[in-house]
């Protein structure tokens, strides 16, 4: 179990009840637990979807597609069944926040699916939990069964006639099935491979049926969206970026963990202040910004507004909220390395350049740290992730080849040093095994 | 649906909506490339090849999953593209193991077209490959996994098309692999359909590795010699110390009635033609011994002794093959009339085609072709198993249903695979088929028999209304179906709107050797032999009584009266478990490949070509006409065709008038023998010895085309449409009377997917196939 941070400038929304032992349904219950979707039966299903695009709340996941939309796309009439999921995948390095919601408030995800469910029409949902989250799977399990116990689900929901089923499901170990319709084909019982787009979930999805996958978080944060309302949850972030969002601090910094910040919040601010800055008096040397796919920023780029849209601006992507901070001990080329080594372990092989681009450039990688690199593999680098950058199957090829490209960009200088058979100078001398230069 | 205009690279295209981009460019003459991408099997968008630019997407798209729009503007071929393309060629070779040099695919590889067409010649990769060991999946699979480019086609043809799911992939990036059922080896099939779709050379067939380089093959089109589907092969044939070895089968032009289909048989069981037990030379019994002889003195007798038998009014019998082509058949069936003056003609049915001639007779448009199983709205099949016997019209049936949602009701006795296509699936007590063909027809009474505790009267009645109700109904039927049920279901047919039939038999000219004539009772066309007609006034002098059945000559013979035995690759004795000395009293002539249980008891035995090693034409179980093209001559081998002529001359008899030759506007196709069996064009030599035109031969089966055209009714063909290799239908609307023959002396060839008659006993493919099958103690591919 994580032990929890906390920061002046937080606003808590989706943590309000962290550390509240939530988990306990009656103390769910007394923190204002199930008063939104009580709320959201006395609402039109069109109501509670405005009221969520009003929230400007934005998908948590990464993307930042903004949530009310995706529900609105979501026919009324379906001769299938309609579906809620809830991705609890998260398996993005550097973020670990859907996992404190499971931990400390089960209840608000699934209330978030319920509400979900009413706003579509749904009968049935599904959260889908990472397998690596066992433990977390055992607290979701406890959590059903008890809304079950309370009449919260099954039959004739609250008395109010409506039938709603929540099903747990666990993952089997893949990044891949983070993305949601390889998540689906994993519900499904087959392998964790995307599908082919169009048609998108909202009109065929689970089993074929129109779906609603959001992120955990995203769905978490629709029952304080319902009870507070929209204009209170939009003012908390900046306008287009409405609420918090929970940021994972980690890397060289004095007071890594999670910290819940309204959208917007400096960059800089958040790595000095929230994250109590660079300890041992070392430099800040680079920033990850939105978990390991998102392109590094340097020190002079960190006077950025937490947004999705600044953020992008600035040439990265705000993600899924895990900021890795690294300081000046670290060896980009070991990062980048690390980082490959992560996603060609990942890419589920469905598409040539994903499959094959990820390993070539672990391979180059890892000679080239090893003092085996050539000047033109550096070029070579570059060019195998520029050509797998839009042209994979899915977004985990984007993944991988963003980053490594503004490694390779920002700190070309770097690649140069481990040039002509020199060790890696961050690396104490031996650590790595020397590979002959290649001719 | 309604049209819908694009413009690609500039050019205007219009395409039905709902077409995909990539075969909207492909009807304009624009070839997008892909490796994933195959047509009629699931999208995949894997291999990222047909990435083309679309306005307004700010990202290439794939054109293999794109459905076109109106107003769409693509660019399929610019610099970001072509780089594009080129990446991923560079992408895969980095672990491609480049052994072109002495792979399979090399020189039809679409790997190095693609690298040809785009490029990626500098390589940039530098790194240790990743080596997976090549494994051996079944005696005729293997895998190199290095090889693999991952594009799933074979995944998808064994699981959608052939409805097996033998392969899937395991692992995942860029461990993936694709891997087989049972761990470490294939319980399917075997059609090898996964290796014939295979881009590279990943996948390779046992028969064909390592044999040759594929520029070394001529390579020849022609009809397989096994089941009675009548599938297109192209042979790649090489040259050999016996004049050619046929190397490998597939219809990788996608040409004729099966697209790219073939099974097991088509695609490895032509090695029986190089059977080390091949004849190679006529065997004449002397001293009681089979003993090696020549040509000349082989006929010699066979003459004398055949003309001493007919002039002494000597009973002759003449038994023919369902493997020989049309013309042989015609040409047996007029031999045995005109030169041996006998109606004594049978030959092993598996089909009644004499009482669909006759329940047909006057319906035109009332057969269906083999193309129109794929067609069908609906179809209903009684009996069989087409799984096992008939595999091209299974993947026809299979891939209706798949592709066109075609209906298909199944009646039969036994859960057959089909069942899992069928919208219907009716189980009946085994032998009461022809109750089945009575109740649909309306004699309610029948349903009695066919009632089960699953199927009551009610199932019965639903099931009939509802066939009665579907439109261009193809009614298929195997031999269960038999006598006087045939008409019964034509009669049922009949009352369907636009009903189409189709009988099924086994062998692969089943079809022409009924419609040839190998009957006691009936001429070409299916005309009786008793009717006057056109037959007489151009044959002549036919007997006017019905012949004997083969089961009547076996009595003859034992009763001692039967005084010569005539046959044309069959195998009586082995196939009817006969005493062989049965017919120790009268003169027996094979015509064989092999010495079968009949050929070794022979007086005469002739070395005779299969249907790889001569042209003619075949007709298949559907009536679908296709020519026979020859990949080559075995030497030591006469086709049938010459060697009946060369009796008929050895007997004295004018050959001019058994084949109408020396006239007309036909060459002689014969002339190019010489050259290939690299001996003298004995031929032609033979033929200046008598004085003939060199250039119209008899021995030439075009030569008999004609009259074939002339007389047989449903046989007007297009001679052009046949020689361009196109299927043509012949119909029995207009052929004679037909007749309702005793039903027992149908018997079905009971072959499976690893059989094949005489044939298939000389497969070593085969026989690998069935030998690790019995080795194999879990449980064989689900029904």
């Amino acid at each position: 179990m994580a032990s929890l941070v906390s920061h002046p400038d937080e606003v808590k929304v989706v943590s309000r009840r962290f550390g509240q032992g939530a988990t306990n349904i009656d103390r769910y219950l007394e923190l204002d637990g199930y008063k939104a979707v009580q709320k959201a039966f006395a609402m039109e299903p069109d109501a509670i979807i405005n009221e969520v695009k009003n929230s400007g709340l934005r998908g948590r996941g990464g993307a930042g597609f903004s949530t009310g939309m995706k529900w609105s796309f979501v026919p009324k009439q379906s001769a299938k069944p309609k579906y809620v999921l809830c991705n609890g995948d998260e398996s993005e390095p550097g973020t670990c926040k859907d996992r404190l919601i499971f931990e400390h408030d089960p209840h608000a995800v699934i209330e978030g699916v319920m509400i979900a469910a009413l706003a579509v029409g749904s009968q049935t949902g599904y959260i889908y939990i990472r397998g690596e989250y066992r433990y977390l799977s055992i607290i979701m399990q406890k959590a059903l069964a008890d809304a079950y116990a309370r009449g919260f689900l099954g039959k004739n929901i609250f008395g109010s006639g409506r039938d709603l089923d929540i099903y747990w499901h666990g993952g089997a170990g893949a990044y891949e099935v983070g993305e949601e319709s390889a998540l689906m084909e994993s519900l499904e019982g087959k392998r964790g491979i995307p599908r082919i787009r169009p048609p998108f979930p909202a009109v065929v999805g689970l089993w074929g049926g129109p779906t609603v996958i959001n992120n955990a978080e995203t769905l978490a944060s629709v029952p304080h969206i319902i009870l507070g309302g929209a204009e209170w949850y939009a003012k908390v972030g900046t306008p287009k970026n409405g609420g918090t969002r929970l940021f994972c601090l980690s890397g060289n910094l004095e007071k890594p963990g999670v910290y819940e910040l309204p959208m917007g919040y400096n960059l800089r601010k958040m790595i000095y202040e929230v994250g109590g800055g660079i300890p041992n008096g070392r430099e800040l040397k680079a920033v990850v910004p939105g978990g390991s796919s998102t392109p590094v920023l340097l020190p002079e780029e960190i006077d950025i507004s937490m947004d999705f849209d600044s953020v992008a601006k600035a040439g990265s992507m705000l993600g899924s909220g895990g900021v890795v901070v690294l300081d000046d001990t670290n060896c980009i080329v070991k990062f980048a390395l690390r980082t490959m080594k992560f996603y060609r372990h990942e890419s589920c092989g469905w598409c040539i350049p994903c499959r094959e681009g990820t390993d070539w450039l672990e391979k180059t990688l890892t000679r080239f740290h090893a003092g085996g690199g050539l000047k033109k593999d550096i070029d070579n680098i570059q060019y195998l992730s520029e050509n797998m950058l839009g042209r994979t199957f899915c977004p985990l090829g984007d993944a991988a080849a963003m980053p490594t490209i503004a490694f390779v960009k920002k700190f070309r200088k770097e690649f140069e040093d481990h040039l002509e058979g020199r060790p890696c100078p961050f690396e104490r001398a031996g650590a790595v095994e020397q590979l002959p230069v290649l001719a | 649906m309604p049209d819908v205009t694009l413009t690609v690279d500039g050019k205007k295209l219009t395409a039905p909506a709902g077409t995909l981009l990539i075969e909207a460019c492909k009807s304009a003459g624009i070839e997008i490339p892909s490796f994933c991408y195959y047509p009629n099997l699931s999208l995949q968008g894997a291999c990222r090849m047909c990435l083309v630019k679309i306005e307004k997407m700010p990202k290439l798209q794939t054109a293999c999953t794109t459905v076109v729009t109106e107003g769409m503007i693509v660019t399929s071929d610019n610099e970001e593209v072509r780089q594009a393309r080129k990446s991923m060629v560079e992408l895969l070779l980095g672990n491609h193991p480049l052994d072109c040099p002495v792979c399979d695919a090399g020189g039809e590889c679409e790997l190095q077209d693609m690298t040809f067409s785009y490029g990626a010649a500098e390589s940039k990769y530098m790194e240790a490959k990743n080596h997976k060991d090549e494994q051996q999946w079944s005696p005729v699979v293997f895998f190199d996994r290095p090889r693999c480019i991952l594009c799933y086609r074979c995944v998808r043809v064994c699981g959608e098309g052939m409805d097996v799911w033998a392969l899937g992939v395991q692992n995942r990036g860029v461990s993936s692999i694709i891997a087989p059922n049972k761990e470490d080896h294939l319980e399917c099939e075997e059609c090898g359909m996964c290796i014939d779709i295979c881009p590279v050379g990943a996948l390779t067939s046992g028969a064909y590795r390592y044999k040759t380089r594929p520029w070394e093959m001529k390579h020849v089109g022609t009809i397989c010699t096994h089941c009675g589907d009548g599938c297109k092969t192209t042979l790649g044939v090489r040259r050999s110390d016996s004049g050619m070895e046929i190397v490998r089968g597939d219809n990788r032009d996608k040409s004729g009635i099966n697209n790219d289909f073939l099974c097991i048989k088509g695609r490895y069981a032509f090695d029986f033609a190089h059977h080390p037990d091949r004849l190679m030379q006529p065997l004449i019994r002397k001293n009681g011994k089979l003993t090696p002889a020549n040509w000349e003195e082989a006929f010699e007798l066979i003459g004398k002794r055949f003309a001493e038998i007919r002039d002494h009014d000597g009973m002759i019998g003449v038994v023919g093959s369902s493997r020989i082509t049309n013309e042989e058949a015609y040409l047996l069936s007029k031999f045995a009339r005109v030169v041996l003056k006998t109606n004594n003609v049978d030959h092993h049915r598996t089909a009644d085609f004499p009482a669909l001639a006759a329940a047909l007779s006057g319906k035109p448009d009332s057969t269906a072709t083999m193309r129109e199983v794929y067609d069908a709205p609906a179809i209903l099949l009684i009996g069989n198993n087409p799984t096992d016997q008939h595999p091209l019209l299974a993947w026809q049936i299979r891939n209706n249903v798949r592709l066109h949602r075609s209906r298909l009701y199944l009646i039969n006795s036994q859960t057959i695979k089909l069942g899992r296509q069928a919208a219907g699936f009716t189980q009946i007590p085994a032998g009461t088929e022809g109750k089945v063909a009575a109740y649909l027809a309306g004699d309610d009474a029948a349903v009695e028999a066919i009632i089960t505790e699953k199927n009551s009267r009610e199932t019965w009645n639903a099931l009939r209304e509802k066939l009665r109700g579907e439109q261009k109904l193809v009614i298929i039927f195997g031999s269960e179906i038999r006598g006087n049920d045939v008409a019964v279901l034509v009669k049922f047919g009949s009352g369907v709107h636009g009903a189409k039939f189709v009988c099924l038999a086994d062998y692969a000219n089943s079809r022409g050797a009924a419609d040839m004539g190998l009957y006691p009772d009936l001429l070409p066309g299916y005309h009786r032999v008793a009717d006057t007609g056109k037959f007489h006034d151009e044959w002549t002098s036919i007997p006017a009584t019905t012949g004997l059945t083969l089961p009547e000559m076996v009595d003859a013979a034992k009763a001692s009266k039967l005084k010569a035995l005539y046959v044309v690759g069959a195998n009586p004795i082995g196939r009817l478990g006969l005493d062989p000395f049965l017919f120790s009293k009268t003169f027996v002539v094979v015509q064989e490949m092999f010495l079968t249980e009949t050929a070794f008891m022979a007086d005469v035995v002739l070395p005779a070509a299969n249907a790889y090693e001569k042209s003619g034409t075949f007709t298949n179980t559907c009536g679908d006409l296709q020519i026979l093209k020859k990949a080559g001559e075995v030497t030591g081998t006469k086709s049938d065709f010459e060697m009946i002529v060369r009796i008929a001359d050895a007997m004295g008899f004018d050959v001019h008038k058994l084949v109408p030759f020396g006239a007309g506007e036909r060459t002689d196709m014969g002339q190019s023998r010489g050259a290939q069996s690299g001996e003298a064009d004995r031929h032609a030599v033979w033929l200046e010895a008598r004085g003939l035109e060199p250039k119209m031969s008899p021995l030439e089966p075009t030569a008999i085309l004609d009259e074939i055209q002339r007389l047989v009714p449903g046989y007007d063909f297009s001679r052009i449409n046949l020689l361009a290799g196109n299927d043509q239908h012949t119909t029995l609307a207009n052929s004679g009377p037909g007749a309702i023959q005793k039903p027992e002396l149908i018997v079905p060839a009971n072959d499976n997917l690893f059989s094949s008659g005489t044939l298939g006993r000389y497969s070593k493919a085969l026989h690998s196939v069935m030998e690790s099958r019995t080795q194999q103690t879990s449980e064989v591919a689900a029904d």
